[in-house]
Order: structure tokens, then sequence, then C-alpha cells
């Protein structure tokens, strides 16, 4: 998976954890779990107590305060995955690449929960459950549609560091498309759907207010679902490694894993490290 | 107390579009919950396959035989 001129990922991830094997992705879990619970619930009570109807849709705009935040998040997500990816390029770090795929495969859930809740609005609002004709909501769809080809790429490519240096260009490029994609349908549309991003000081104080306790509940969600998720690999990765030791195999050597999408660190390395005492 | 709570709180118009609000928050909810099922089935995967391993340590150790899964679970130096 590393390159011979490159530390191995789980070396590198050996240099950055105490001696005794403590956490490194499950810190701080427990806190960011109950500041989600915390923000989401004070944004449930402020879209459904405090924030007043809206003037047009009335209660049905209740939607815009899971589907706007789902949606930005989602993008948000898609972006930083590309992020994580040119980190991922420049050190060659597999940790990267882990959670750039963790960002995008998250993103891709908050997807979906857009798409459906937009549709439900849509029904509501207009009628329909998709309109063919409203430029954002087709263009939403073609980022998600571009990200749900990221996993069946990184499955098609047996090789792990070639699947991540693939994955990794895939990211930075569909990354890029994601706002360039909205601002060329802002710039050369009517403004048909509801605008945000900009355009929250035309809203009342209290939607508002509202809004972004919502958007910071959803972002909130989205981290810990992150952290959960590398949470849950990393210890799988080690419990895998715990399992080639015990079954003899030399640990410097990388076991042949199944295909899989999912990156893999490499835990091989880590307990190398470790037995050997090596900080790093 | 909790009934006059509830007397309190504003009136919600569920008769017109409260079944697409109540739509698009199931939806968020379920998506969680899906996605903490899944962990949870991940967790106990893990869970059973560090027992697994504790046995097979504890094998490899003691070449009489595997530790009973009491003795695993409470070594001497742990408080009960």
């Amino acid at each position: 998976m590393s390159s011979p001129s490159r530390p191995a990922s789980g070396a590198a991830e050996t240099s950055q954890r105490p001696r005794g094997g403590g956490a490194l992705y499950g810190s701080g879990l427990r806190t960011l779990s109950i500041a989600t619970v915390a923000v989401m619930t004070l944004g449930l009570a402020l879209v459904f107590f405090y924030a007043p109807l809206e003037a047009e849709q009335g209660f049905l705009q209740k939607i815009f305060y899971v589907h706007v935040p789902l949606a930005i998040v989602a993008l948000g997500g898609f972006v930083i995955g590309g992020l994580l990816a040119i980190q991922h390029l420049r050190t060659r770090d597999p940790r990267w690449d882990m959670r750039s795929y963790v960002a995008i495969h998250m993103s891709l859930i908050f997807g979906v929960g857009a798409l459906i809740t937009g549709s439900i609005w849509a029904k509501g609002s207009w009628g329909h459950w998709w309109v063919w004709n409203e430029p954002t909501l087709v263009s939403f769809l073609i980022v998600f549609l571009l990200y749900a080809t990221y996993q069946p790429l990184r499955f098609a490519i047996e090789d792990p560091e070639r699947q991540a240096r693939y994955a990794s260009v895939f990211a930075i490029t569909a990354g890029a498309f994601v706002p360039m994609n909205f601002i060329a349908v802002r710039l050369s549309t009517a403004y048909l759907h509801p605008r945000v991003l900009g355009g929250t000081s035309s809203l009342p104080g209290s939607m508002a207010l509202t809004f972004m306790v919502c958007l910071a509940g959803i972002a909130l969600l989205f981290a810990t679902l992150c952290k959960y998720e590398l949470t849950a690999k990393h210890t799988r990765a080690q419990v895998r490694a715990l399992r080639r030791r015990l079954a003899g195999e030399s640990a410097t050597t990388q076991a042949r894993r199944p295909r899989s999408a999912a990156p893999t660190l490499n835990p091989a390395a880590t307990m190398s490290a470790r037995a050997a005492g090596r900080p790093g | 107390m909790g009934a006059a709570l509830i007397a309190e709180l504003p009136a919600l118009p569920l008769h017109t579009a409260g079944k697409y609000v109540a739509a698009a928050y199931v939806v968020l909810f379920a998506l969680v919950l899906i996605y903490v099922s899944i962990m949870a089935v991940r967790m106990s995967r893990i869970e059973r396959e560090l027992a697994e391993l504790l046995q097979d340590a504890e094998s490899h150790a003691d070449p009489a035989g595997p530790a009973s899964a009491e003795d695993v679970r409470r070594p001497e130096s742990t408080p009960a």
C-alpha cells in the first residue's frame, strides 16, 4: 500500500498515538456527540416553537430548515473530501485517503437526505415530486450522481495504492466541479429556486437564527458520524492486525486483502512498530 | 405538569402541510437511525472478533487450554 520511500501508514499513526495505544480517532467523540444532540434539539425547538410561519408557504416552509442544511453540508462534505484528497496526494499518507473516503461517503448519505426532503417539499409546494426545469435541483442531482460513481471506481481498482491515488484524483476533480457547477447555474438562470447562501439577510432575524442553528446541528451531525466511521474503521484495522499477528504471519508483510471500495490502513506496520517499541 | 406544558404549546397545523413536514423530518431521523443500526452491527462483529482473539491469545499463552470466559473478563489485577 505504501511506497518504500514513504513511511507506512501504521508507523505514521503510531507516531501520533501514545505508546499504550490510546485512542486516536475516538478521542473527543463523546463531547462531539453531546454537542450534536444539544444543538439539533435546540434547532428542532426553534423550528417548531420559535420561527414564525412563512407568509406564502406557511407550515410547509419548515422543511427548509432540514432540506437546505442537508444540501449545504453534503456539498461542503464533497469539497472537504477533495481537500483531504489533495493532502493525500501531497503526503501519500493513506490516512488522508481514508478521511477523504469517509467525507465523501457521508456526503452521499446526506445527499440522499437532501434529495428526499427536497422531493417532499416539491410535492407539497409545487404538486410534483421532481421538477426537471429547475436548474438547482438538476445540478444537485448531477453532482450526486457524479459522486455515486466514486465507490464503484474504487471497487474497480484492486491495487490499494493505485485505488487511493485514482480516488484522490477523482475527489479533487469532482470537488472542484461542485462550486463551479453552482456558480454557473446561479449566473445563467433566473432565480426560481429559493436562495440561501448570501441571501439569509433577506430572512427575518428569527428565521435566520433558526436556520443557522439547524445548519450547525447538521454540520455537527456530519462531523460526529465521520468521526464515528473513522473510529470504527481504525478499530477494525487493529483487530485484523492482531488476528494476523496471532496467526503467526509476519507483521511487516502486507497481507492480501479482499477487494474492497473502502481504503484500508496498514495495520501490519502499526503492529510491527508497536511490537518493536518504536514511537514511530 | 407535562400535560399542562403541552397544552400551553402552540398548535401545529398538521392537517394541511403537516404530513409533508413530518415526512421530511422522519427521513432525517430514519437515515441517522439506519446508519447507527449498521454501525451497531459492525461494532458487534468487532466485539465478537475481539472475543475470539482473546481466546486465541489465551490458548497461545497457556497450552493447557483457553481460560474460561469469566477469567478473561475479570483478570486478577482488576477489582471486581
